[in-house]
């Protein structure tokens, strides 16, 4: 049961021309999205809480490319990226967020709760790492019905000081659930740093009390994503799971839409920007590897801006929930 | 063509703020994400960047203007390579929104009340200061901690962060990390820390971001500081205050908008306070610091930033268990507690206006509740509705509907009508939300009912 940290090697291109395209425009679309969606809520379109994935794409668009159908995800409040990477129709999210007839809740659930059986996404979840035992529990029942599937199961940093997740380690290495833990380590729990809430830095070596194997992933690298999640999926899906991936990652907005961010510098999140940022990193290798050209880029670019359009459009011209629908949902 | 830059809604509960510095001027070339300007809500000063390049055309809102409602337009910007473009706005739209999407409307402020004689909570001539709640609040964990040793504060942000909704602003400065400490986000971990550390004499005041995360926690409420006392006959007790943001705040789900009042009201070993003005929220929160029990003591997000006269005096403190009679009236009696009394209030304005004369008491604290007061002002009315903002089942008003049966039959003209939050988790939709939410029409109709009229 050995841990390890990230290797140099994990970023190696092993990847084709078409899968690398696929990422950058999977990560694009995710960007996008939540800078629309920021617009959106500076206009009043978009209510209540509204918390941005914008920095961290390259965690759930790495993490969806190991997983099959069946596979499922759950997540905190953090979503939008989510729902976007198991392909969650980009109106329907839009949609809710702005409260309309149209979204996935039908405007009843707002930015965090927000769910799709189809695509096996169960959420969305408000309060930070309640989802982490709901998550093991989707495992259960797969076992339970003797299939491979795999229960993707996110939260953060600053979940991971939540007492439920230790008791939920707990009873998924005891019963060798099929479930990723996947700890989107963005180095701020809401303004609290990991260094000032956190007493041992690791996150992932705290699985092994459990017997839990666990990785340190650089989460900026979509391709290192990739290969450490084929690694935890691979394990599960032969029956050895749990298994944890400490996501080392960046959110560049604040916890929220309210979030004056005073607790680190603009050049801390300029530096990452620059320096780290998980879409220039595939851009440059389709560029520097003749994979792409700059007018392909441009076009993906264009088309997304579309998509993203047609989504803001969609959610402002959704109507608003019917008043009947105060009444109904509340038992089946 | 000019795109226009609207004022953003920087928190759920933003209507207006403060354009408090601009960064920029006419002429301006900016960057995407460069700050254009920093402006003031009543939490927090924030920086609001731009979403594209451009050059700055003109700025339509002064420096230092105050009270600018969100999507007014502060600034015009002309974007690259959009000189002839249509009026496609990039960072907003210039039509309003097609469908009213701000946070619920904040009630009005509150009604000038008619402080009846017969509950004096300062003597007459105390000259007065005007607080904010949020203020009162901050004055009082201060006043409290100035005074006594053994009192800390603990939470998620309530030091360096200044508290999430800035209660506790200033707190860490005056008194040090030793006395006011950040948590992690671990609301069952620590919860039961602080109950521990009351066990061995401290006085903690715990701030939960909102009791909604109290929920994580509420084992150790209850079996551990509730129930001690009595399970260790007398020996140990756990003065300790558990305090924070209860109920509906605007557009934040139904996870984030329900009021405990009713749950906690029903746990013995508890007291359970619900201030309305800023006056009680100082007087009773310092009531609950220096009491040996554990105190629930809910506040209320959309009240923080309201004004209200507050004594000016070194010691104010509101005793528990003695509600207070905002307005004298012979037709109705209603009783309400917390934001409850927004619209108690609002509609007894509203009353007054058709000639129906309507009591109000606010109970003020739940546990112990002032049956006292509302019974004698039943026996006066000899009709009641009682308002508050949680659900209905189990609500504080079927108790007090029971107990007014039980004590003042004989007096009732008619059977008590309990105005509360529809029976529904909280809808998201803006105007679903608003059905959901009790109004001062309500109140006005159950009264009309009471009276017949």
């Amino acid at each position: 049961m050995v841990s390890r940290k990230a290797g140099a090697a994990a970023s190696t291109p092993n990847v084709s021309r078409e899968e690398l395209l696929k990422f950058y425009r999977e990560m694009l679309l995710i960007r996008r999205f939540e800078e629309k969606a920021g617009q959106l809520y500076g206009m009043g379109l978009i209510g209540g809480f509204c918390h941005l994935y914008i920095g961290q794409e390259a965690v759930v668009v790495g993490l969806e490319a190991t997983a099959k159908d069946g596979d499922k995800r759950i997540t905190s409040y953090r979503d939008h990226g989510h729902m976007l990477a198991c392909g969650m129709d980009p109106k329907g999210v839009m949609a809710e967020l702005t409260g309309r007839e149209g979204g996935y809740s039908r405007g009843k659930g707002g930015s965090m709760h927000m769910f799709s059986k189809e695509k096996h996404f169960y959420g969305g979840h408000g309060i930070v790492a309640a989802q982490v035992p709901l998550g093991a529990g989707l495992a259960f029942a797969d076992k339970y019905l003797g299939n491979d599937n795999v229960s993707f199961t996110y939260f953060g940093d600053g979940a991971a000081n939540q007492g439920q997740v230790y008791e939920t380690f707990n009873m998924a290495a005891l019963w060798q659930l099929p479930v990723v833990f996947v700890i989107e380590n963005n180095q701020y729990a809401m303004g609290t740093s990991q260094r000032r809430s956190t007493s041992s830095p690791d996150i992932y070596t705290r699985g092994a009390a459990f017997g839990i194997q666990g990785e340190s992933v650089d989460g900026m690298d979509v391709l290192a994503v990739k290969a450490a999640g084929t690694r935890a999926v691979a394990a599960c899906r032969a029956g050895k799971g749990p298994y944890i991936l400490e996501m080392m990652t960046y959110r560049y907005r604040g916890h929220s839409m309210s979030d004056p961010a005073k607790y680190r510098s603009r050049e801390e999140v300029q530096k990452m920007r620059d320096e780290r940022d998980a879409i220039e990193h595939v851009r440059e290798l389709l560029l520097t590897g003749k994979h792409a050209t700059d007018d392909d880029l441009k076009a993906i670019d264009r088309e997304i801006k579309a998509v993203i359009s047609e989504a803001a459009e969609f959610a402002k011209t959704s109507p608003e929930p019917d008043a009947s629908e105060l009444w109904t949902d509340i038992t089946a | 063509m000019a795109t226009e830059i609207l004022m953003p809604a920087l928190s759920p509960t933003m209507e207006e703020g403060t354009l408090a510095k601009w960064l920029v001027k006419a002429g301006d070339t900016v960057k995407s994400g460069q700050i254009l300007a920093e402006i003031e809500t009543d939490k927090a000063t924030m920086e609001f960047e731009a979403v594209d390049e451009g050059v700055i055309g003109e700025l339509l809102v002064a420096e230092g203007a105050s009270g600018v409602k969100v999507n007014t337009p502060i600034a015009t910007i002309v974007v690259e390579g959009e000189a002839a473009a249509a009026p496609t706005p990039v960072i907003a739209a210039p039509a309003p929104a097609p469908v009213a999407a701000k946070p619920a409307p904040a009630p009005a402020p509150a009604p000038v009340a008619i402080v009846a004689a017969a509950t004096p909570d300062w003597p007459a001539g105390t000259p007065m200061k005007t607080m904010t709640v949020r203020e009162a609040l901050r004055e009082a964990m201060a006043e409290e901690m100035a005074r006594d040793e053994t009192v800390y504060l603990m939470g998620e942000e309530v030091g360096e962060y200044q508290g999430a909704y800035k209660i506790s602003q200033g707190l860490l400065d005056q008194f040090g990390a030793r006395r006011v400490i950040d948590t992690p986000i671990t609301e069952h971990g620590f919860t039961g820390i602080a109950v521990g550390s009351a066990f061995a004499g401290l006085r903690p005041i715990l701030e939960f971001m909102t009791f909604n995360f109290a929920m994580q926690a509420i084992d150790q409420i209850l079996n551990s500081a509730a129930k001690t006392l009595y399970m260790s006959g007398g020996q140990m007790g756990c003065p300790i205050v558990f305090r924070g943001p209860n109920g509906a705040a605007a557009r934040v789900g139904a996870q984030h908008s329900q009021d405990y009042a009713a749950w906690y009201a029903q746990v013995p070993g508890l007291k359970v306070v619900m201030p309305y003005s800023a006056a009680d929220a100082k007087g009773l929160l310092k009531t609950a610091i220096r009491d040996g029990n554990p105190v629930i003591f809910l506040e209320n997000e959309i009240m923080y930033g309201r004004s209200f006269e507050v004594p000016d005096l070194p010691d104010f403190t509101v005793p528990f268990g003695k509600a207070k009679v905002w307005r004298e009236g012979s037709d109705v009696t209603i009783v309400s507690f917390g934001i409850g009394m927004v619209h108690a209030l609002e509609a007894a304005d509203k009353l007054a206006r058709e000639g129906i004369s309507a009591e109000v008491v606010d109970l003020r604290t739940l546990r112990p509740l002032d049956y006292d007061t509302v019974i004698a002002s039943v026996q006066k009315t000899n009709r009641c509705v009682t308002v508050e903002e949680g659900w209905p089942v189990g609500s504080i008003g079927n108790h007090l509907s029971a107990v007014i049966m039980e004590r003042a039959f004989d007096y009732l003209d008619a059977p008590v009508i309990n105005c509360t939050g529809k029976d529904v988790p909280m809808p998201y939709a803006a105007n679903l939300e608003k059905l959901a939410l009790l109004t001062s029409d309500e109140v006005v109709a159950a009264v009309k009912k009471v009276t017949y009229r």
